[in-house]
């Protein structure tokens, strides 16, 4: 057999039909052979595949950060497989076959059973199937000429409204975690609201068709039209595990005139056990631009991975525009957190709101970091920021870094911080009226993060409640 | 109202307790029955909050001798909670603040821990309500006050008021009030011994722990005893407390250091 002959026939072992599995996988490492061949594969029109190209060749002349107050062993690029075909998870004919320890999570969430059957990949009842649920919505989403699925369909139906958008508010060239995705990138969700449309549901990724594994390179677009609002769940509370430790996502909002887009987040990936080992690597980009009238507000609540990296942030450029940032995270045994928000204020009579809630257990570390930036023309530019740190032990860590840049002497910037302990004396209380210790510091922390959780959708709130006395599970006593 | 005869219900013998090197009760004897009111007077200092808190399961106190009977278990070996369920509880000196938790949350909370460990049905939050409304109105409680969250911004009356509230939805079998009229005006302290009167019954006892004897004007004692260097030296009936009054803390400070004290009176005669 000649080497051209062997190549060809080994190539189409690679890439033929033998196997589902190996059929979309392709070699590890990254290339700028890589990547053409991902848009490939996605079926990507030019201007993707040249976008692409374009973030890769800046890639290579960048370095990964080191700022950040987080530590974890040098990631090696060249290891990782950078993409994999979204495929359907293995069904399960009953609940009875699923991992009891999810079970037993999905019981103290109350998440309800229709829910965990569909989050542990349990074939259901047609009726209740959540894809024909899905289907019905996203008919009625139609209706009102809201787009609202996987970004690769996006990139197929609508390429002028995703070439149009897409890197306008994290430009490929951003940072060293946004331009690999920008690379990378294998799905996500786009969403595109019409003028003046009120979306009459919460959008959640819980009705995307082929909502499985979306990868570790995710990537959501979010555009709202002049005078339209729409609300957006992202994650869901269920302990989520992934064999990608990297994760690093990117997600662009753009709130055109007029337009108000609350984006919520609960993330709960593995957080790695109790030494720290095997948790998820968090590295998110998540940004707003607002335009003139217009509101972005960033709900999160982070109780997952081994460390998170985070700052959903608002270019407030429009005048009159509003940005919010509501941030509940928790850190327990060996997490590591660095999260927080950059406020731009560019646009005259722009206002922002910053609400964070740090807690820190076990090992834990916890730091806010925040920019507050008013420019030039930003005239009575306002902004309110509160950090509060609450530590669980004497073993974690709170750290607050708040940076303030002010360019206009008629901006207004205030900033409040505070750091508590859960008191004995708080738990001595509890525990007399008959409250078991564990149950206290639950309500405790509860009663701390209320300012935040109030801002989720209800149904999300009462589950992150839950979450919240969960991932505290073992931390006092 | 005693009702003599019956088994104690908690019964202190021999109490030491101390924190850290500093030992506070130095062999306290102490016997209450069901439907008696017991007051524990005494100067700054002489133990009787620490008598309160060392009842309740507050562990930055260590018991170092003697034992404590409640109802037949041996009360120093359960947690505080435990205690809670079994019947005690304490209206602090000192309540706490619990920021961002709802009082009636905080209450509800409460009692369904309460209910559960006895093996009681919890209440929905509807029923808790209605139960929680008319307990509110023994302490003259505003509904906008309960929403708000547990003590945090109340008046030094308010959270008094709160105690006294709980304590009314709890039930419980043995009360201990701690200085519950310290930082009280006329009004509230009329207001309180009013919510802690309509709780007096043949099957509760009370333990009320002040340093005036103007409470007992309100909250008519049948027992009144005098601590001092962390034992009760006196104890005798009301009129006990209004020679108190006359003659000061300094009296019995004087008859400690004559040794003219001796052993203290059996409690019920």
């Amino acid at each position: 057999m000649t080497d051209a002959l062997r190549e060809l026939t080994e190539q189409k072992y690679k890439y033929g039909f033998v196997t589902d599995i190996d059929e979309d996988r392709i070699p590890k490492g990254l290339s700028e052979d890589i990547v053409r061949l991902i848009s490939r594969k996605k079926g990507e029109p030019q201007f993707m595949l040249e976008w692409r190209l374009k973030a890769y060749r800046h890639w290579l002349t960048l370095q990964e950060p080191t700022w950040p107050n987080v530590h974890y062993p040098a990631i090696d690029y060249q290891d990782i497989v950078y993409y994999s075909a979204p495929k359907p998870r293995k069904q399960l004919s009953s609940l009875d076959e699923v991992d009891p320890e999810l079970r037993k999570a999905f019981d103290k969430l109350g998440i309800p059973l229709v829910e965990q059957q569909r989050l542990a990949g349990v074939a259901v009842d047609a009726v209740f199937d959540s894809v024909s649920v899905g289907t019905t919505f996203k008919k009625k989403l139609a209706d009102l000429g809201i787009v609202f699925g996987s970004f690769s369909e996006a990139v197929k139906e609508y390429p002028a409204l995703v070439e149009r958008y897409l890197g306008s508010v994290v430009p490929y060239t951003d940072n060293f975690f946004a331009t690999l995705n920008s690379a990378v990138f294998s799905d996500g969700s786009f969403a595109y609201i019409p003028k003046g449309v009120r979306c009459p549901m919460e959008l959640s990724t819980y009705f995307r068709i082929n909502a499985q594994d979306t990868g570790q390179f995710e990537r959501t677009l979010i555009v709202a039209d002049e005078g339209s609002y729409v609300s957006y769940l992202e994650g869901c509370t269920a302990p989520i595990r992934d064999k990608n430790q990297l994760h690093a996502a990117v997600v662009e909002l753009v709130a055109l005139d007029g337009a108000e887009i609350k984006y919520s987040t609960v993330q709960n990936w593995y957080p790695g056990d109790k030494e720290g080992r095997g948790g998820i690597y968090n590295f998110v980009t998540k940004r707003g631009k607002a335009m003139r009238r217009s509101k972005i507000s960033w709900t999160q609540v982070e109780t997952g991975s081994a460390i998170t990296w985070k700052y959903p942030s608002c270019i407030l450029q429009g005048d009159g525009s509003v940005g919010e940032f509501y941030s509940v995270a928790l850190t327990n045994n060996r997490q590591q957190a660095d999260t927080g928000t950059k406020m731009i204020h560019i646009g005259k009579n722009t206002r922002s709101t910053i609400i964070s809630k740090g807690i820190s257990a076990g090992h834990g570390q916890n730091t806010y970091r925040g920019l507050v930036k008013v420019l030039k023309g930003a005239a009575n530019a306002r902004n309110y920021s509160q950090c509060d740190s609450l530590l669980i032990g004497d073993k974690c860590g709170a750290h607050t870094f708040p940076y303030i840049e002010v360019r206009n002497p008629t901006a207004k910037v205030e900033h409040e911080a505070t750091t508590s302990k859960i008191s004995d004396d708080q738990l001595f209380y509890c525990r007399q009226r008959g409250i078991k210790e564990e149950d206290a510091v639950t309500m405790i922390v509860n009663g701390f993060a209320k300012q935040v959780l109030k801002e989720l959708p209800m149904e999300f709130a009462v589950e992150a409640q839950k979450l919240l006395g969960m991932s505290l599970e073992g931390s006092v006593g | 109202m005693t009702k003599r005869g019956d088994e104690a219900m908690l019964q202190i013998e021999g109490l030491r307790a101390c924190i850290g090197e500093k030992e506070i009760l130095k062999g306290l004897d102490l016997t209450l029955r069901a439907g008696e009111v017991h007051a524990i007077m005494g100067p700054n200092g002489s133990g009787k909050s620490t008598l309160a808190q060392v009842l309740a399961g507050r562990d930055t106190f260590t018991v170092t001798g003697g034992k404590v009977a409640y109802e037949g278990q041996d009360l120093l070996a359960l947690p505080p909670e435990k205690r809670a369920a079994a019947g005690i509880f304490l209206a602090f000196q000192y309540p706490v603040e619990i920021p961002g938790v709802g009082n009636m949350y905080f209450l509800r909370t409460a009692l369904n821990s309460i209910r559960k460990a006895r093996g009681e049905e919890e209440l929905d939050a509807m029923d808790f309500l209605s139960v929680a409304k008319e307990k509110g109105k023994l302490v003259e409680m505003a509904p906008a006050f309960m929403n708000r969250s547990v003590n945090e911004g109340f008046s030094g009356g308010e959270k008094k008021r709160n105690e006294i509230l709980q304590m009314a939805v709890l039930e419980p079998r043995l009360a201990i009030l701690d200085e519950t009229d310290s930082g009280l005006d006329i009004d509230a302290l009329r207001i309180v011994a009013g919510g802690v009167n309509a709780m007096r019954s043949p099957d509760r006892a009370m333990l009320v722990i002040t340093h005036y004897q103007r409470l007992l004007d309100y909250i008519v004692p049948d027992f009144v005893h005098v601590m001092a260097g962390g034992r009760i030296v006196l104890s005798g009936g009301r009129d006990l407390a209004l020679e108190l009054e006359k003659k000061g803390y300094a009296w019995v400070d004087d008859l400690a250091a004559k040794g003219a004290l001796g052993a203290p009176a059996a409690v019920a005669p």
